[in-house]
């Protein structure tokens, strides 16, 4: 780890740098472009523009998008940007991935981390937002995660687009001896109307691709867009329902082997004992070997098949070591709640003097509860697996990954090879959930890769190791106050939230000679940013020793406070005697996005109408990821259980690039938020996750799915993100329809514990 | 052994208790059914057996009967079967990945009852987990493919 520990410490240092001395350090990276990645890969006839575009004398057409396709469906809208400028139609467009390269950095990702509140337009905010980016195109983090693909395309993209357009219209204009100004484009060809004369895009691509790219392009006005702002079929929906093989899964190579792992399910923990003879022995084995990495220790089985594979993992008989935490699941959970209770707090959020206003509160006036969320698995549909080969100096990876960048760094490292000599091919993903952003399948398969004489060999995991060797949304626990005021809305709360330090964690496994310390925004995520008015309003973080691994799950740290707040609203407006939606109105009445959205959701759903004895609605908000969404869900008390029947979405992202994909990830995510809050939960005996498959980890199935209606709105003047939105707000929705049903307020997921579904 | 999978003949020389899905995935190369659990939870590896569907991950290759049909053996003559082509005009997809497998029970479904109710297709599909949330729009493809069959 050696080279490896060099470079973090000073890509590291280069970014403490940028953040402490300001714009001037960063400019000079800043401004320099990175090379163009596709001008080593070009096929014949082939010319490239950018590090978007590829244009063929046969006319192809291929636009890179450089992030991930999770299912999202964030390469349709990205290659929609370069194609707007371009002025084709998508189905003239081939979209690729690309190599990994620092040309596709991720600055928009960064930029949010900087913990200010979205709307916080104040100078200090602009500038630590502005360093960062900068920051990120040092780093050169072609990551996909954080909902900011598309925003941080949308210029970058467009441009290129448009570029690329300005200097085929020149060649044109040179070829045809006309004025640039007397052709028009359509898609793909370019129209000299005067003589009725044309030439292709494909035909003077070679002329184009030699002229220097204007120095300033102009880009379509919104009302001028032909494919932003309109549903667009998927690129990928083709594949998708022929069983295309693209996934990760699905990679085939000459001669490849196949193989599992078999990783201590204690974290942190080595084998104390092991027997491999007879794991060895058993049919299309070829060899066992021991795995020591940063994520945890083990054994890889390399086997002729994926089952042989299996098989033979699962009869290594081994006894693991003693975990560093506590072994029982409710041991576990008394820390988090005792953190909550009386740990040492720091506040993230801090308006007015809540000491004060609660010394001097009347008991009636005061409502105290407690909250908690459980550990969750990500559990994509396609387990975790990856392909490597190392042969004459090279190692390929083809993975299923959000971060290309850091799987080249540190696959080659371990692999003992340049980065330069190390491809790195992303496949469609199975889902990712945030679980891809992390690196072990990737490095598994590269440790293994260096036992087979250059053979590839393709990595699978079994689903029990995928869900018992995972990184961990963190459980958390919150203890949560409110004084209501004579017109019952709050006049206090304070928010103490304890969770497990998940950039530590992060850092233990990526960088483990660093040390962690610091705040982590995400503790308080969801509950510290939310656009509500209250004169005293405090959110503290308590972080919690715990070493289980812990990751970004969909959503991250609003998946719990949008639980927490959400929830808690719900009951303070009830202490108060105000209706909950009217309550927000009064609330947020400062931010006028938020107090639409409240009224569009409001409206869709009929709120307030008397409904049928036996149904009841709940409401809730959250502002994630920059857009604000509110979502009302209505459920029927029936003989087999509590039915969802309909969810209302009303979500403002700002400027809407594609709203039939807009609409299908705000249900996603919705979805996932339900499925988690009705019944999902790690629980760990003997310092292991009980839950192994989705027969004790389950998710919402098509019989329990509501109707959803979902709107879409464009009054903020900011871009917001759209995959992980959705997520925050079903679960308190959901809890606070199940208060107005049945009176009974469940504070702990998931629900399933003190409810029954049908 | 003898397989006929989606109308050809294929001859592989396994263990016969490995489950088809291995066998098709790993051994002829057939790659369109998906491995998500491996104990016929969650549906993604889905084929059909004679028109019926099943879980291949735990059905050993060597118990196998009768015509395999995967969803790479739905389309004909370069034309998407109707359940996929209703697929693939309602934009059902997200990751994809359950997808075979929804499709494969989809169109046994449609097979049995051409023209199903909310609860047939509640019953029919309970078996296919998918992660990314595409009821609504599994829902409105199934509905759309049964109202292609009886031509409306
Ligand atoms: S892989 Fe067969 S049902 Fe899940
Ligand atoms: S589309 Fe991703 S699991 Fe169904």
């Amino acid at each position: 780890m050696s080279r490896l520990g060099t470079i973090t410490r000073r890509t590291f240092l280069g970014l403490a740098a940028v953040a402490a001395g300001g714009i001037a350090v960063g400019y000079y990276y800043y401004r320099k472009p990175y090379p163009n990645p596709l001008e080593d890969d070009l096929a014949e006839g082939e010319v490239t523009f950018n590090p978007y575009l590829k244009i063929g004398s046969d006319e192809t057409i291929t636009v890179i998008a450089p992030r991930a396709e999770m299912g999202q469906g964030i390469s349709t809208t990205l290659a929609a940007f370069v194609a707007e400028e371009l002025d084709v139609t998508l189905d003239r467009v081939k979209v690729e991935h690309g190599p990994p390269s620092y040309a596709y950095y991720n600055a928009a990702m960064l930029e949010e981390g900087g913990g200010f509140n979205f709307w916080d337009n104040s100078f200090t905010a602009e500038t630590v937002r502005g360093m960062m980016g900068v920051a990120g195109k040092m780093l050169g983090l072609q990551a996909t995660g954080g909902s900011t693909a598309a925003r941080d395309g949308f210029d970058r993209m467009r441009q290129a687009g448009a570029a690329a357009r300005a200097m085929l219209v020149d060649a044109a204009a040179a070829r045809l001896g006309v004025a640039a100004t007397e052709l028009e484009t359509e898609n793909g060809t370019i129209v000299h109307t005067a003589s009725g004369r044309s030439v292709t895009y494909g035909s003077v691509a070679t002329d184009a691709a030699k002229l220097a790219p204007p120095s300033e392009v102009r880009l379509r006005e919104p009302a001028q867009w032909k494919l932003l702002g309109k549903p667009q079929p998927r690129v990928d929906m083709l594949d998708k329902v022929t069983g295309a093989p693209i996934f990760g899964i699905d990679v085939r190579q000459p001669d490849m082997l196949f193989a599992t792992v078999r990783m201590s399910p204690v974290f942190g923990a080595k084998p104390v004992r092991s027997d491999i003879s007879a794991a060895t022995a058993m049919p299309g084995v070829l060899k066992i070997v021991p795995i020591e990495s940063t994520y945890g220790s083990g054994f890889g089985v390399i086997a002729e098949n994926t089952w042989a594979a299996f098989k033979a993992a699962e009869a290594i008989d081994v006894e693991w070591g003693e975990p560093a935490y506590p072994r029982t699941h409710d041991a576990i959970v008394s820390m988090i709640a005792d953190a909550a209770r009386s740990g040492d707090a720091s506040a993230m959020r801090d308006d007015g003097d809540v000491d004060a206003a609660f010394a001097d509160a009347p008991p009636e006036r005061v409502i105290e509860s407690e909250y908690s969320v459980p550990y969750l698995a990500h559990a994509p549909m396609e387990p975790m697996n990856c392909t490597a080969r190392l042969k004459d100096g090279v190692l390929d990876v083809w993975a299923p990954n959000q971060m290309p960048v850091l799987v080249r760094w540190f696959c080659s490292d371990i692999a003992g090879v340049p980065g330069e000599r190390t491809n790195v091919h992303t496949t469609s993903m199975g889902g990712a959930f945030g679980r891809r952003g992390e690196l072990d399948y990737a490095i598994y398969a590269t440790i293994l890769a260096k036992e087979t004489d250059g053979r590839p060999v393709q990595v699978t995991w079994t689903r029990e190791e995928d869900m018992r060797r995972g990184v961990y949304r963190p459980a958390s626990a919150g203890l949560f106050r409110a004084r209501i005021g004579d017109d019952g809305l709050p006049v206090a709360v304070d928010m103490r939230i304890a969770a497990q330090n998940m950039m530590a964690s992060l850092t233990s496994r990526l960088f483990p000679s660093l040390p962690a310390g610091g705040s982590d925004p995400s503790i308080t995520d969801g509950s510290r940013n939310q656009p509500y008015t209250i004169p005293n309003y405090r959110v503290s973080e308590i972080q919690v020793p715990l070493t289980i691994p812990v990751s970004f799950w969909r959503s991250v740290g609003n998946s719990v406070n949008g639980f927490f707040h959400e929830a808690f609203m719900d009951e303070i407006a009830h202490a108060g005697g105000i209706d909950p939606v009217e309550m927000r109105r009064k609330l947020m009445a400062d931010f006028p996005a938020a107090v639409a959205v409240v009224d569009k959701v409001a409206e869709m759903s009929g709120w307030g109408e008397t409904l049928p004895e036996g149904k009841a609605r709940g409401f809730a908000f959250t502002l994630s990821f920059g857009s604000w969404c509110g979502q009302v869900v209505q459920i029927a008390d029936t003989p087999a259980g509590i039915k969802l029947e309909k969810m209302w979405i009303a979500v403002d992202v700002g400027t809407a690039l594609d709203p039939g994909i807009i609409e299908t990830q705000m249900t996603s995510g919705a979805v996932f938020g339900l499925s988690a809050a009705m019944g999902q939960e790690l629980t760990f005996r003997d310092g292991m996750v009980e839950q192994s498959n989705f027969h004790d980890f389950d998710a919402m199935r098509m019989h329990q799915a509501p109707e959803f209606e979902v709107a879409v709105l464009e009054n903020f003047h900011k871009m917001g993100g759209v995959g992980e939105v959705g997520t925050p707000p079903a679960a308190p929705a959901l809890a606070n329809a199940i208060f107005a049903l049945t009176g009974k307020r469940i504070r702990s997921l998931p629900l399933s514990k003190e409810a029954a579904f049908a | 052994m003898q397989l006929e999978v989606d109308g050809r003949q294929i001859d592989i020389q396994v263990d016969p208790q490995m489950p088809l899905l291995w066998a098709l995935r790993d051994v002829a190369g057939i790659l369109g059914p998906k491995f998500g659990c491996g104990i016929a939870a969650c549906g993604a590896c889905t084929v059909l057996i004679d028109g019926a569907p099943v879980r291949s991950c735990v059905l050993p290759v060597g118990d196998v009967t009768g015509r395999v049909t995967t969803i790479e053996g739905l389309a004909r003559d370069g034309a998407l079967h109707r359940v996929q082509q209703a697929w693939l005009d309602e934009q059902v997809a997200q990751c994809g990945y359950c997808q075979a497998g929804q499709i494969m029970t989809a169109v046994a479904l449609l097979e049995e009852i051409p023209d199903p109710t909310d609860d047939d297709i509640d019953k029919a599909m309970a078996g296919n987990l998918c992660r990314c949330g595409t009821y609504p729009r599994i829902r409105a493809a199934i509905k759309r493919a049964a109202g292609n069959a009886t031509g409306a």
